[in-house]
């Protein structure tokens, strides 16, 4: 029971987000939407973490089954990516690196300009 | 027995059925060898695709099935509010700097990518497929999905994204100089989703905690940077 419970309130808040979404035509995905709603929810008190956690907890822990359906897709688009799988690894890896970098040295410069001498 | 298979692949429970068995078998190979090359969502991948090819099946036929796992990915992306919430309270102390360095982050990073893709002449359909592929998998297929990209390609770039993280990012770091833990695991989760964030629990408690509560965020902050990059710059 309830888990029954857990997950319909779980696909009523998708819902309300697919619901924003098309009403307000707003470019942000619905689903997306849903997930501010939900951070929302509980942030100020209206949904408590236990009325969702276990169905929560269970599908964060098997997530990346719920994307295979989509990484199989890639079979789809192989004369697409044909001739062009090296240099989509290099753009992957050098942007990796980009993020990694100009993160980090941005957090570390506030932080230590907030503390000096720390 | 050749009228029980075309029955069989012609039915749901064949692409629901393969998922199930290759993510298990893919979970088990993982356990055994430990390495983020061989992740279950990777063995199943490949298993999947070589078994279609092999035996002439359509992705159709696999998708008949594949649809109704497809349609948790809904549900999957809501529930990310879950471990940002328990995450959050990490914010209080640095919410600035964090809060800065994952935009300026994902700002660069993303713009790197239309800068590349550019130079390299890919076409457009392509560009857009890789633009969110640094956040995590739910969100970054939204994201294609709303740009007009496939998200099949921005799956397969966001897992290739992960597992450079996983082998490298913390060298990236070290040879910067970043060497402040709450920086390090920014830096990690923003760059490289959930792989690179089992990488800095590795490092440490406050590095994996870091990189977990950067996830959300970063994926957030792409949701909003993305459309307005690729207008400005593609």
């Amino acid at each position: 029971m309830k888990y029954i419970v857990q997950f319909l309130i779980i696909l009523a808040i998708c819902f309300t987000g697919e619901i924003i979404h098309t009403y307000f035509n707003l470019p942000v995905p619905g689903n997306i939407l849903g997930m501010l709603l939900l951070l929302l929810l509980l942030m100020t008190g209206v949904i408590q973490l236990s009325m969702i956690e276990e169905v929560s907890n269970f599908m964060l822990r098997h997530l990346s089954f719920f994307f295979i359906p989509a990484a199989v897709g890639l079979i789809t688009c192989f004369t697409i990516l044909e001739g062009k799988w090296t240099v989509l690894m290099f753009i992957s890896v050098v942007s990796t690196f980009i993020i990694a970098v100009v993160t980090g040295a941005t957090v570390q410069l506030l932080i230590r300009r907030r503390h000096p001498g720390e | 027995m050749n009228e029980f298979a075309h029955l069989f692949i012609q039915s749901p429970v064949f692409g629901i059925a393969i998922s199930l068995l290759t993510f298990y078998a893919g979970t088990l190979i993982y356990k055994k060898v430990n390495s983020p090359l061989l992740n279950p969502l990777v063995l199943s991948m490949l298993a999947i695709i070589f078994l279609l090819l092999g035996f002439h099946i359509s992705f159709e036929d696999y998708n008949r099935g594949g649809q109704f796992i497809s349609f948790f990915l809904g549900p999957a992306t809501v529930i990310l509010a879950v471990p940002l919430y328990k995450k959050i309270s990490l914010l209080k102390e640095n919410s600035i700097p964090i809060l800065a360095g994952i935009s300026i982050g994902s700002a660069a990073g993303i713009s790197s990518i239309i800068i590349m893709c550019r130079f390299f002449g890919l076409d457009e359909l392509v560009s857009i497929s890789m633009v969110p592929k640094s956040v995590t998998t739910p969100i970054g297929i939204e994201i294609s999905g709303q740009l007009g990209g496939m998200p099949s390609i921005t799956v397969a770039a966001i897992v290739f994204t992960g597992i450079a993280g996983v082998l490298l990012g913390p060298m990236v770091c070290e040879l910067f100089k970043i060497d402040d833990k709450v920086a390090l695991g920014v830096a990690i989760g923003t760059s490289s989703h959930a792989l690179g964030t089992t990488k800095a629990v590795e490092l440490g408690e406050t590095e994996g905690a870091m990189s977990g509560l950067a996830i959300g965020i970063a994926g957030l902050v792409t949701v909003f940077l993305a459309p307005i990059l690729v207008k400005l710059l593609m």
